[in-house]
């Protein structure tokens, strides 16, 4: 831990090696880019219509969400494997950015169905399915960590909590897709369009627009609460 | 490993912080092999903190601290008697016996209830037991695997008079044989044993 | 092996425990048999096989966790958890142990729940019953596991719910699956995998969640 005397002044500390405010600038470039390729590049969905672009969004943030969990449980097995302090932290906030990007694919994917099949909730599409699960998985996560003191106890548990998560996917994945073959056969099925030409390009860009805003929002929040930490490890010392 | 192979406890500006709360600043300790600390400190001092973080029930949040002794070596007696009460006196320290591979294991157990006063009390369930009843099987449970460290937290506080002059007499016995790190309100009573002493202020 | 020895001393320690405190099983027991009954009442119509069957894994997952809600009490209550963490043994093994305990409970508990079943409801092949052993060994790893996590935390009782319910899903599937579906290997592959996955990452991680 670093010594009071060495705290630089009320900067939010460096959390990664690139600079914060160039992050910010291309993730609003990136995000814009990918919107105007959405809306005015992108060619019309024979089936559904205009409507349909919310698509690139809605699939660009579920792998978004699965990287913040899967970073999540890296950072857990490195605060119980290699101890490192700092590890704790940045698990607890990739998986805020997780079930934040979590919210927005059960949203998306909510109102696609609406577009689709004019039904607000579809049980038959098994990725948005599988969300829901992992919504209530990363919703207890954070029950159990505000229901714990901060401490290395909490830290534990929680770092234990974020690696279940990650093994749950897989295995909830596999569950969700066998349990379609005891439910009434539904009708309602989404598919993507085929990927090809400026559906492709308008979808990667999507994707890197949606990443880097995640990878953004995270250096934001952790670099604030570390902030916090250290303000507190001040106050306490010149108490 | 400890720092210096004489000592079986090395703490250098150990501190403990729980949530917001500090509990222990810039504790320095050592103990030797063979020696005997008593802990002394009003409530609140942090003295429990500090006996658990040397037993290896907590970690410290600053400094650091070295174990001379394995935690098989290690006994430790807190305020809680850490006995089940649903079970029996003899229950409970087979269960530690074998979970700590005590060598002799009934003769050990029979030895320790009998010089602690507990052979006729000990098929009765630990519920039905005194307080100064449930502290002295306590201490047999700390007693049972003859351990190279013994942290005692408090050990009189729950005991009779006949009790007390029972652990006097264990505590002369152990004293200069095992190492021992003991705290206690009535730091007269363990004088006589002590080779040190650490003083804790809130 | 000393660690199979620890586990034995142990897991006989939590038999004895509930076996004199007495109120875990007969609790279960009674809840599995109100359950069935606001099933009865609840259901409006006569509903199929494959309706029931699924009340029927309702209702063994709601005991479970009843049972598994009292599995670390008497280490909670009585502080004894520190006992347990300073012995030399494995911290695994009070893992396993509890695990085994609970899981003897559970088993009992179901002994009668099934029969009871077959009495109010349809009677039940011999797929249900290995679904039903199978999914056992996973509520029982995890929920003790979870337990033992929910335990140290403030919310307690309430937090276990919670955490476990999410886990159990890909066992819920799996039971149901191989109970009403033609050829269950499928599900009960998928319920062994779910064990097996879930019971190494409980064993490797129980240590974690003991330390302070």
């Amino acid at each position: 831990m670093s010594s009071p005397s060495s705290t630089a002044a009320a900067t939010i500390p460096a959390v990664g090696r690139i600079h914060l405010p160039a992050l910010a600038v291309s993730s609003l470039v990136l995000v814009t880019t990918a919107l105007a390729f959405v809306f005015f590049v992108a060619p019309n969905d024979q089936s559904l219509g205009f409507a349909q672009r919310i698509f690139y969004f809605h699939v660009s943030i579920a792998f978004t969400a699965y990287a913040c969990f899967i970073c999540g449980a890296w950072q857990a097995l490195r605060h119980l494997w290699k101890r490192d302090p700092r590890a704790d932290l940045a698990s607890y906030v990739c998986v805020h950015q997780g079930l934040i990007f979590g919210t927005l694919v059960l949203i998306t994917g909510s109102i696609w169905a609406k577009i689709a099949w004019g039904r607000w909730w579809i049980w038959s599409e098994d990725e948005l399915v599988l969300f829901l699960v992992l919504y209530l998985f990363y919703g207890a996560y954070f029950m159990l960590r505000f229901s714990v003191d901060p401490g290395p106890q909490r830290a534990n548990l929680s770092a234990v909590y974020a690696l279940f998560g990650v093994v749950l996917i897989p295995v909830s994945f596999a569950a969700i897709r066998l349990a379609k073959a005891y439910f009434h056969p539904e009708v309602f099925t989404l598919h993507g369009p085929n990927f090809g030409g400026w559906i492709l390009v308008t979808y990667c860009i999507a994707q890197v627009a949606m990443l880097v805003l995640a990878y953004t929002l995270y250096r934001l929040e952790l670099g604030s609460k570390r902030l916090d930490v250290r303000l507190r490890r001040l106050r306490e010392v010149l108490a | 490993m400890a720092a210096y192979p004489g000592r079986v406890l090395t703490a250098r500006r150990l501190g403990k912080r729980y949530g917001e709360k500090r509990v222990l600043r810039g504790i320095d300790l050592g103990l030797p092999r063979g020696g005997f600390l008593v802990v002394t400190g009003p409530n609140g001092a942090g003295k429990t903190t500090l006996l658990r973080i040397c037993a290896g029930l907590a970690q410290p949040t600053e400094g650091t601290i070295e174990r001379g002794a394995a935690r098989a070596q290690v006994g430790y007696l807190g305020h809680e008697p850490l006995v089940y009460r649903e079970l029996t006196a003899l229950e409970n320290l087979e269960l530690y016996g074998r979970l700590y591979r005590v060598p002799e294991r009934r003769e050990r157990i029979g030895m320790l209830l009998e010089r602690f006063g507990l052979w006729e009390a000990r098929h009765e369930r630990v519920a039905a037991y005194s307080r100064g009843m449930t502290q002295r099987l306590a201490l047999c449970r700390v007693l049972l695997h003859e351990p190279e460290l013994l942290v005692l937290d408090e050990p009189y506080s729950a005991l009779d008079e006949a009790g007390a002059e029972l652990l006097d007499a264990q505590l002369a016995e152990l004293c200069g044989e095992r190492s021992l790190l003991v705290s206690t309100h009535d730091p007269a009573r363990v004088q006589p044993f002590a080779s040190g002493s650490l003083a804790l202020s809130t | 092996m000393t660690y199979i020895r620890d586990v034995g001393a142990l897991a006989r320690k939590d038999l004895l425990l509930e076996l004199r405190a007495r109120d875990t099983l007969p609790a279960m027991l009674l809840f599995v048999a109100a359950v069935f009954v606001v099933f009865h009442f609840a259901v409006p119509g006569t509903p199929s096989r494959l309706e029931t069957t699924g009340l029927l894994w309702v209702a063994i997952l709601f005991t479970a966790l009843l049972g598994l809600g009292r599995a670390f009490v008497p280490e909670r209550e009585q502080r004894t958890f520190d006992g347990l963490v300073l012995a030399p043994c494995d911290r695994s093994a009070i893992w396993l142990a509890k695990s085994i305990a609970t899981l003897a409970f559970l088993v009992a508990a179901e002994v009668v729940a099934l029969p009871l079943y077959a009495l109010f409801f349809h009677p039940i092949g011999g797929a249900t019953v290995l679904a039903v052993l199978l999914a056992d060994l996973g509520i029982c790893g995890v929920g003790t596991f979870l337990g033992a996590m929910a335990v140290v935390t403030r919310a307690r009782d309430l937090l276990l719910p919670l955490l476990f319910l999410p886990l159990a899903m890909p066992i819920v599937v799996g039971a149901v699956g191989a109970s009403v579906v033609a050829s269950p290997g499928r599900y009960l592959l998928l319920l062994a995998l779910y064990d097996l996955l879930f019971a190494v990452v409980c064993w490797a991680s129980f240590e974690y969640v003991v330390a302070e």
